[in-house]
């Protein structure tokens, strides 16, 4: 069921609430083209292809990359993501995608702005009971315990190891059947850092420790939240990544899209920077307390 | 053959050698990860539930299960014998198989005998049967609110709690999915 006018009525609210949260941080909110030369290249998304003119973005993180070598050390935008073959309770082929990057900035700013958004709305949903700020009965109090990949392995699925891209089938199924449901069991809002090197994406290596990525996920009662990054803003390293992600894809049969090289171009111009990508129809999802995507959305999918 | 994309609530799909139906799925893509789908399903035998989680794309057999409407005859011993409404065949079904359907059998109802390979595994009677009591107290004329109950047998040989103003010999409608009372519909 599509959401009703109430719903819809505190959905508006708390994204003013949200760019409230942003710009009173300096950041500066912008909106980049729904039609993209390159939609991204993870192997593990489907990108809608727009006949003639190029795609539909799986996110907008090339173009607001950009800016940030543009000058705008501060960037923030509600985007609509786009990805194919994605239907589920927790799921949709298009969505509301925050994404906010500081360039100059670190991982750890990141991450204190995400958990401070998040006990921001909640407060705004009158969260706040005895000193503790609670979404549902998952408690989101400053600061959030912080856990790493290989630590959760360890002590959940002691059988699989995270670093062996062998077990990979493994490796899902364990995040799946046995850590998400161990994070959820702690009603604790948690960041899960320390991803395998392999899983980057576009984070950079950890330069103390190359053998996993700067990269984090939050995850509220077990339902992952969002993917941040300290960015990797090397050029060279980036293409390289790229023409993997081609070569894997084409090794796949999936489709090929070109690499953006106007966002290589500019990369060798960006700052040491980080950013988030988080999934906003879940997060009111879980503030307003309901269970399916398609609760706090204008349109159900069958509704249209 | 099938594979995942034929998911869905009710889906019969055959894993090692036994029938099961999903129950309940979920579309799950952990972090910059391959799409999975992690559901409840239910041996169609044994009504034991288990956790699956089946990868994108992997390959799914079909349970070869079949619904028919069949005809309720009588009883031979242990077993109950029913005939196919579309081709006359009977077929005889053991009482264990039916557990505690057997009380909603009434001679000539029709009821849907589920096939898997051709062999019958369940029986689901209609949502609502209608019962004579046989055996109870005797009913309380005034007391019509319902918040006390008393057994009552049925002539099937069901128990049911009813109100206590229900006499023997009423007409009880039931509801053959939880076994419970919902009303009487003849005194």
């Amino acid at each position: 069921m599509a959401a009703t006018a109430a719903t819809l009525r505190e959905r508006a609210r708390l994204l003013a609430e949200l760019r409230r949260f942003f710009v009173a941080r300096e950041f500066v909110e912008v909106e980049t083209p729904s039609i993209v030369p390159c939609p991204g290249l993870d192997v593990h998304l489907v990108p809608f292809e727009v006949p003639g003119a190029g795609w539909l973005p799986t996110s907008p993180e090339l173009q607001m990359k950009r800016l940030l070598a543009r000058g705008l050390p501060q960037v923030f935008q509600l985007a609509r993501a786009f990805r194919r073959e994605e239907e589920g309770a927790h799921h949709e082929r298009e969505f509301t995608l925050l994404e906010w990057y500081r360039g100059p900035g670190a991982m750890a700013e990141v991450m204190a702005d995400t958990e401070a958004l998040v006990a921001h709305l909640a407060r705004a949903c009158g969260g706040e009971r005895d000193g503790c700020v609670l979404v549902g009965e998952v408690d989101v109090t400053l600061p959030w315990p912080r856990v790493t990949v290989r630590a959760l392995f360890e002590r959940h699925a002691p059988d699989v190891d995270p670093d062996d891209p062998a077990q990979d089938d493994a490796y899902f199924l364990a995040l799946v059947e046995r850590i998400e449901p161990a994070i959820a069991a702690t009603k604790r809002a948690t960041f899960v850092t320390g991803w395998p090197a392999r899983m980057a994406s576009l984070a950079r290596l950890d330069p103390d420790d190359p053998s996993v990525a700067e990269r984090f996920e939050a995850y509220v009662g077990g339902l992952e939240l969002c993917n941040g990054f300290g960015e990797l803003v090397d050029p060279v390293e980036q293409r390289a990544r790229f023409e993997a992600d081609q070569a894997e894809r084409r090794r796949r049969g999936l489709a090929v899209p070109p690499i953006d090289e106007r966002f290589l171009e500019d990369l060798a111009a960006c700052p040491p920077a980080a950013g988030n990508a988080l999934g906003v129809d879940r997060l009111l999802m879980l503030l307003l307390g309901h269970e399916r995507l398609e609760d706090v959305l204008a349109f159900a999918r069958s509704d249209l | 053959m099938g594979d995942t994309s034929d998911l869905k609530k009710g889906f019969k799909l055959l894993l090692d050698g036994k029938p099961f139906v999903v129950v309940d799925f979920q579309f799950q893509k952990p972090g910059k990860g391959q799409a999975l789908y992690k559901t409840k399903i239910k041996n169609m035998q044994t009504g034991a539930v288990i956790d699956r989680t089946f990868k994108s794309g992997e390959s799914i057999d079909k349970a070869d299960t079949e619904e028919r409407e069949m005809q309720y005859l009588y009883q031979e011993g242990e077993h109950y014998v029913f005939m196919d409404n579309e081709t006359y065949e009977q077929m005889r079904i053991p009482a264990e198989l039916l557990g505690d359907d057997i009380y909603y059998l009434i001679d000539n109802m029709v009821v849907q005998v589920m096939l898997f390979e051709g062999k019958p595994i369940g029986v689901t009677p209609p949502t609502f049967v209608e019962l004579e009591v046989i055996e109870t107290e005797p009913g309380f004329k005034g007391d019509t609110s319902g918040n006390t109950t008393k057994p009552a047998k049925c002539s099937t040989g069901l128990t049911v709690n009813v109100p206590l103003f229900v006499n023997q010999g009423d007409v009880l409608k039931i509801d053959t999915r939880t076994g419970s009372y919902v009303e009487r519909v003849k005194v």
